[in-house]
């Protein structure tokens, strides 16, 4: 009763319609949802179209580059004759365009040895980038071994995994060679056995089940 | 006129301590007589002076009274704050001011850097070298960055052992925590900068730890670099989440971080008792759990150990 008398904001004597009371409350002959309800809901709908229209955009330009894969890059290091198949010899080139020197890389070349079941007219390209963390091994004559300056990781001549904290072998470069030079491209992965995967990152490990863990990205090039 | 009245003369009124209730503070009684002791007319000299002395607190009272200000004001500025508060309690207070420093000596860095991979090593060694004092804002930028981790730690570890943490402060740990973790990222983006051999390193091997968490770490890294090498977008990216991203994040973490401290109020040193009840209370109402009316209510003092 006092509801009924509040509604009427002090108003008097208003002619009583005897009109049906809504049941449940609010609720009209045939409605299944309340005006103010069905407007709540539209207002809230556009609310989040406008949103989504503002921020879907911008989460997809920040996240684009994950599936963006670059053109492919082939730099001449040399002539053939530059490389033996008994050391490595050190090639400087650029893996990232743009950036000035921070964009290049080392590699360490040779030819290929039947000593290790390689086909003798290809070139061997090992890339100086740790598979721990992707700090810069170089190559020490003396030992033969690839050394890694920050946590101590060492890797053979053909760059397996001997001793230190590093998950898989040294990653190398595709090469080929076109009118006598021999030119890098780009990079891939290597499981334990030395077969070609696509590149991963420092740290991730190839082969069997971990080929699921660390999926490959869509910013490489598929292996050789 | 004692000296702390003097004091209270030079706060503006609206921020004023209010005054207890009772006692009446300095209007003293009315004169009995006007007609025989008129009250003396200032001349024009001193109206205005005295106008001029009120202006402050006009400005003031205009604002306050568009806002109502004062009332938020005093009662932050004059909150209760527990027996036994020391300095261990101002360890988010400088982490605060660690952090203010930061965007202050931020911007002006902003100023003269450029990020750019083959511009923003020569713009910083520019700010070092050829810059007026330039040297000395990159480096209370550079070391203050530090001083933030260090203090921002101890703050957390001031809450845990005094047990601060507990209801109903929750809900101000986990925002503390995720200011942490902003803090750690603002510190992680913010070493590229420089874009000298140490930085880029640094953030090679930092980036290539996401990379090592399964299945999104590889995606995860690429993000981060924005390809699959540490590019030029790597050190804009990074630039961009250090200045415009982070910073807005953490102010509205602060923000909101405050004003639950403000709200909820800090908590005594846990070696600090409960005061003794000043109403004796039967020894079985205090084992029932019933406090004596003397009890200080709130600030965790009305738990015994």
């Amino acid at each position: 009763m006092a509801d009924d008398q509040d509604k009427t904001n002090g108003a008097q004597g208003s002619p009583q319609v005897n009109r049906q009371k809504p049941n449940p409350p609010g609720y009209f002959e045939g409605e299944s949802m309340t005006r103010r309800h069905a407007f709540t809901i539209g207002a809230q709908a556009i609310g989040g179209l406008a949103g989504a229209a503002i921020v879907l955009p911008a989460v997809g330009f920040a996240v684009a580059p994950i599936f963006h894969r670059g053109k492919e890059r082939w730099e001449a290091v040399g002539p053939t004759s530059d490389f033996v198949v008994e050391t490595y010899r050190q090639v400087v080139f650029t893996e990232t365009e743009g950036i000035g020197d921070a964009g290049k890389t080392t590699a360490y070349v040779r030819r290929g040895s039947q000593e290790f079941d390689e086909d003798p007219k290809a070139f061997i390209a090992v890339s100086n980038r740790c598979v721990h963390l992707g700090c810069p091994v170089r190559f020490v004559e003396a030992a033969g071994n690839f050394i890694c300056p920050c946590h101590g990781g060492v890797y053979d001549f053909q760059g397996k995994r001997i001793g230190g904290p590093p998950v898989r072998p040294l990653d190398q470069f595709q090469t080929r060679i076109r009118g006598g030079q021999v030119e890098i491209g780009p990079r891939f992965s290597v499981t334990s056995q030395l077969e070609p995967v696509r590149a991963r990152d420092p740290g991730e490990f190839t082969g069997g089940i971990w080929e699921f863990l660390y999926p490959p990205r869509p910013s490489t090039f598929p292996p050789p | 006129m004692s000296k702390l009245d003097k004091l209270d003369k030079l706060i503006p009124a609206p921020l004023r301590k209010p005054a207890k209730p009772g006692s009446n503070g300095s209007q003293g009684e009315a004169p009995s007589d006007l007609k025989s002791s008129p009250p003396e007319r200032p001349g024009d000299t001193a109206r205005l002076l005295d106008q001029a002395k009120e202006a402050p607190v006009d400005a003031l009272a205009w604002i306050d009274q568009r806002t109502a200000a004062s009332g938020f004001l005093t009662g932050m500025l004059f909150r209760k704050v527990p027996k036994g508060t020391n300095w261990f309690y101002t360890l988010g207070s400088a982490t605060l001011f660690a952090f203010i420093v930061q965007a202050v000596t931020g911007v002006f860095l902003a100023m003269f850097y450029t990020p750019s991979a083959t511009q923003a090593y020569a713009s910083i060694a520019h700010i070092n070298n050829d810059v007026f004092l330039g040297a000395l804002v990159h480096g209370m930028h550079k070391w203050g960055s530090s001083v933030m981790v260090i203090l921002i730690f101890l703050h957390m570890g001031r809450t845990f052992f005094f047990g601060a943490y507990k209801y109903p402060r929750e809900l101000n740990w986990v925002i503390g925590v995720v200011l942490l973790i902003l803090t750690m990222t603002m510190a992680f983006t913010g070493y590229l900068l420089p874009f000298d051999q140490r930085s880029f390193w640094a953030s090679v091997v930092g980036i290539n730890i996401n990379g090592t968490g399964p299945v999104i770490g590889p995606y995860l890294s690429d993000f981060l670099r924005a390809g699959p090498e540490l590019g030029a977008t790597t050190l804009s990216r990074f630039y961009a989440i250090h200045m415009l991203l982070l910073p807005g994040a953490i102010i509205a973490l602060i923000g909101a971080h405050m004003y639950l401290v403000v709200k909820l109020g800090t908590t005594a040193p846990p070696w600090l008792r409960a005061d003794k009840p000043k109403i004796a209370a039967p020894v079985s109402q205090l084992d029932a759990g019933v406090e004596g009316n003397g009890g200080t209510p709130g600030n965790g003092a009305g738990r015994r150990a």
